[in-house]
């Protein structure tokens, strides 16, 4: 059992209906008590989608456990057949109707209905939602594809002549898949690479039944198409990419890989032109950019978009990645061999309150991740950006927004940069520090520089600061006008609490007393930097022996660990 | 724990009936409804130093925060102990797994002062019993938290009835009154969530009243309990909550039966009930609900011009269907087309039932494809449906308004007579703005 106050994915069968709700003539029958329901709402509120899911549950009640659940569900499969005429039928069980045991696939095999049964079997109490889309997506592949083989049918071949591939991955509910999509099939067609089928999002069945027609996959989301690519260069010897398209160099790796795997010439001045279409990297390398260097970033997601995150923020903007982690526990051996690249250790949870403690204690400048981030973000002032699901309404921009290829680096650069302050601006705020508007409350200009007061957070936030606060006094205890009027120095406040968070026992024989000078000179020191200062100061104190804190004592600090 | 079935209830009571006239239809199918997990949301909002410990699976912990239709902003109030292949497998004693997460939340939130164990379709399948798991906690924690259970599950609850459940099990834990036989005072209890604000215009409303002695359960504090014992007088604010009142009728107290507080005409009935039943006189009552119901009036009067003549169809949902139909249909002149309702509590309902227009067409359960076809073809001008199927409706040019809003709206008494009108005017003020 374990305790979860937020998710990052669904269970399995949630997995299963994004594939079904990406195909046009697929159709799902769930066998699930009443209430699971709710997630047609993750694709009709959250992704707008104006059709339901092509999804019929069971929604059996008490009454029905003594019953039959089976001939419940053999009428379900039944009429959503009859209804809806899928041209393809994949059955399967929710968490509660898989403990029932009524053996979905058995039930709705034993119809010998003519359209092809797919029998889905998500094992609810191990596995969650990434893990669940790939599987129910290699099963359909396979089950699709053997029974061609059974039947003796061989997919109709075009005549082209040119080299062909299929894009594999994106869903329903996918970060920026819709996209990303566009993006790519834009790129390979440039590079003369024909694109046999797209799945599963927007195919059918019969794209299924043509995917052998490639010459090789291209792989763009491994957490949800890495299972059936695997099968597929086992059955079809076709082979796939392992670039994700990821960032302006991404991009440029995995034209290569795409004109190895398609054996096409690399053509030097065809990639050269299409690069040109990415103004990220020139947008780096201006001078404008030099506040970037070093900037100390923190990343989490799913796997393939944080170690793409990683790399970009490492090796085209120019940031020190201080950290970095991933729910995809599947690909958690990946996500640890980059973690090595940058000389940090993978977080690998589940848990966003171990997320939130990896973030106090690094103090990032800058985080990339998933909604969950972005509210730990909002909670510590720290800029963040949203690179991963699990999917907001937010996440679905009414404008093209991909995340890869040319364009999606673009989209990085923007989306990255924007929410930190401009170069000039943070000096003029650390020089000029009493000037009344370039005080900790002012956010950066260019954001409508709206006051950060308590109005903007919810009252949960200001609840939960409180909490923290009386944990500083309790815990530090230090002489009363060491404490800043609250409000004012926040990033202080949070910065000390998540020490006593993570080693109450620590702090306990730790009684420095900061001198008034000391603490002036501290506020002068910009407000995202300052937690940082603090702790740095009272580390190296404590290493030296030092009770009393003094100015001297900071700037010794300050040189000791300079970078 | 819910042992009782919503439709079964309703068919074992169908001889009170109270109006023939009505075309009360029932359908089975596949139910587009929430769970009573979902209650959950408003719950934690209200009683704020109760912590909802859902005992489930992912898919539980993923209902809680899909349904709350955003992300939750900070530590929240309610969290799932998710049940894994070890606990099933009996590896692991889920009762002692059970302890170990209750120990490690309640050590983490100090300020927890009521847990609810929260069953769900996993737990009650597996028969984990959450009243004992409760019993045994509270042994360790109790009297600086109390534990309560109640079952949310999908199985046994749809939606509202989650409340239902949560409020009785809130009864069930007061301590037994010794009969006082000094005193036959009688107390007014208000029972079913509502917004503060409502609960404070309804108390200077009593106020006004001379009845100066109304509390509210749940209180917005769990050390704000009521008695309950053969004085109490109770009023019902929700339509949703059977178990509860049998639960505080076991008790001794005695139901008013009204109409709900919904519109100038459910909140002049549902006050007059109360003054009626402490002795107000006539022209007192008159005087305290005179101003807010001439203010309810005018706001509502904006409205009818727009919604006048319209039709309008109900997707079951929250059981407020009855009483927002009554509303629609009396006070803003709309037709009925259907009334969905996830089923029907003919006792706490007979007022609002004779309220409704005759030949009013009920339908009681739901099959959801069905119902979609039958919605197509009678093409109303406004829907009420829940969030799966809100745009899916749009999209085939129907006007939708979504019911969950209904529930995390303030909608009850005079002062929001106006506002409840607005909610439905609303999409269709939208859709011609857009048009034109």
């Amino acid at each position: 059992m374990q305790l979860t106050l937020w998710t990052y994915e669904g269970p399995p069968h949630i997995g299963a209906m994004r594939l079904a709700t990406s195909m046009k003539d697929v159709h799902y029958v769930l066998h699930a008590p009443q209430g699971d329901t709710y997630a047609d709402l993750l694709f009709t509120m959250i992704e707008r989608l104006p059709r339901r899911p092509p999804v019929t549950y069971t929604t059996f009640q008490a009454r029905d456990l003594g019953g039959d659940t089976a001939q419940l569900f053999i009428d379900a499969v039944n009429e959503a057949n009859e209804r809806f005429k899928p041209n393809a039928l994949l059955v399967g069980a929710s968490c509660t109707a898989e403990l029932i045991q009524d053996d979905p696939g058995g039930l709705a095999l034993g119809l010998k209905l003519e359209t092809p049964v797919i029998p889905l079997e998500l094992p609810a109490y191990q596995k969650k939602e990434n893990w669940g889309c790939a599987e129910s997506f290699y099963h359909l592949v396979r089950n699709l594809l053997k029974r061609q083989q059974a039947n003796g049918i061989a997919p109709k071949e075009h005549k082209t002549a040119g080299p062909r591939c299929n894009l594999l991955g994106p869903t329903a509910l996918g970060f920026r898949h819709r996209d990303d999509v566009i993006e790519i099939s834009r790129l390979l067609g440039d590079l003369g690479v024909e694109v046999n089928v797209i799945a599963p999002l927007n195919a059918t069945v019969s794209d299924i039944e043509r995917l052998p027609l490639a010459d090789f996959n291209v792989v763009l989301y491994p957490e949800t198409a890495h299972t059936a690519a695997t099968w597929l260069e086992r059955e079809y010897k076709q082979p796939f990419t392992k670039t994700i398209p990821i960032g302006h160099r991404g991009t440029l790796e995995f034209i290569r890989e795409v004109l190895t795997l398609a054996d096409l010439p690399v053509n030097e001045n065809l990639i050269s032109s299409l690069a040109e279409r990415s103004h990220a990297a020139w947008y780096a390398a201006s001078v404008d950019s030099t506040y970037l260097t070093n900037k100390r970033v923190f990343i989490f997601g799913d796997a393939s978009h944080v170690i793409a995150a990683a790399r970009v923020a490492s090796q085209e903007m120019g940031f020190q990645v201080v950290g970095l982690g991933t729910y995809s526990r599947e690909f958690a051996r990946d996500v640890r061999a980059a973690a090595e690249l940058y000389q940090v250790q993978a977080l690998i949870t589940d848990d966003y309150l171990e997320v939130e403690e990896r973030i106090e204690e690094l103090h990032p400048e800058l985080i990339l991740g998933t909604q969950m981030e972005r509210h730990i973000a909002k909670r510590h002032g720290i800029p963040c950006t949203v690179i991963s699901a699990p999917m907001h309404v937010q996440d679905f921009p009414a404008r093209y927004a991909p995340q890869m290829g040319f364009e999606g680096a673009n989209v990085l650069f923007d989306t990255w940069v924007h929410p930190l302050m401009m170069g000039l601006e943070e000096h003029l705020l650390g020089m000029f520090r009493e000037d009344f508007e370039f005080n900790d409350n002012q956010a950066p200009s260019h954001l409508g520089g709206a006051k950060k007061t308590q109005s903007v957070h919810t009252p949960e936030e200001s609840e939960l600061e409180e909490v923290s606060s009386t944990q500083v006094l309790s815990t530090l205890s230090p002489p009363p006008q060491a404490h800043p009027a609250k409000g004012n120095d926040q990033s202080v406040e949070q910065s000390s609490s998540s020490i006593s968070l993570s080693g109450e026992q620590k702090m306990q024989d730790l009684v420095q007393i900061w001198s008034q000078d000391a603490q002036n000179e501290l506020k002068k020191i910009p407000f995202f930097v300052r937690g940082k200062a603090k702790r740095n100061t009272e580390k190296f104190a404590k290493e030296t022996g030092v009770i009393h804190i003094t100015v001297e004592t900071l700037y010794d600090a300050k040189a000791h660990f300079s970078r | 724990m819910n042992t009782v079935i919503p439709i079964e209830v309703a068919q074992k009571i169908s001889s009170v009936t109270p109006s023939a006239s009505l075309n009360i239809r029932q359908e089975r199918g596949q139910r587009e409804v929430f769970c009573g997990l979902t209650g959950i949301i408003w719950l934690h909002r209200k009683i704020q130093d109760a912590f909802f410990l859902v005992v489930g699976s992912r898919t539980c912990a993923h209902l809680v925060q899909s349904a709350a239709g955003v992300m939750i902003f900070a530590e929240p109030r309610f969290g799932t102990a998710i049940i894994d292949d070890r606990d099933l497998a009996g590896l692991a004693d889920a009762n002692e797994e059970l302890d170990r997460v209750v120990n490690q939340l309640l050590k983490r939130r100090k300020d927890i002062k009521t847990l609810f164990l929260v069953g769900s379709c996993p737990s009650e399948v597996i028969k984990l019993d959450l009243s004992r798991a409760a019993q045994r906690l509270n042994a360790q924690f109790n009297p600086a938290v109390k534990v309560l259970n109640y079952s949310g599950s999908g199985i046994e609850t749809t939606f509202t009835q989650g409340e239902d459940a949560c409020l009785a099990s809130l009864v069930e834990s007061l301590p037994l009154q010794p009969q006082d036989s000094t005193t036959d005072l009688k107390k007014l209890l208000i029972v079913g969530t509502l917004a503060d604000v409502v609960e404070d215009q309804m108390q200077r409303i009593f106020k006004d009243m001379g009845l100066n002695q109304v509390e509210f359960f749940p209180p917005r504090n769990s050390k704000n309990l009521p008695v309950i014992d053969h004085n109490t007088v109770f009023l019902l604010a929700q339509p949703f909550l059977a178990d509860t009142a049998k639960r505080l009728e076991d008790r001794g107290a005695q139901r008013l039966p009204a109409p709900f507080p919904l519109g100038v005409q459910g909140t002049r009935a549902w006050f007059t009930a109360a003054g009626e039943a402490f002795g107000v006189s006539e022209s007192v009552r008159e005087q305290a609900l005179r101003a807010p119901q001439q203010r309810a009036q005018i706001a509502i009067s904006k409205h009818r011009s727009l919604l006048e003549g319209k039709t309008i169809f109900f997707f079951p949902d929250s059981q407020l269907e009855i009483p927002l139909a009554r509303f629609l249909s009396n006070e803003l002149g709309m037709n009925l087309s259907e009334v969905g309702v996830p089923y029907i509590h003919r006792q706490h309902l007979a007022q609002e039932l004779e309220l409704l227009p005759p030949n009013t067409l009920i339908m009681e359960g739901q099959h959801v494809e069905q119902q979609i076809d039958r919605c197509q073809s009678m093409n109303p001008d406004l829907v009420v449906c829940g969030l799966g199927l809100a745009n899916p409706l749009e999209a085939k040019g129907l006007t939708t308004k979504w019911s969950i809003e209904l529930v995390f709206t303030p909608i009850q008494g005079f002062d929001q007579a106006g506002d409840l009108a607005e909610l439905f005017s609303r999409p269709l003020v939208r859709k011609q703005k857009i048009a034109a």
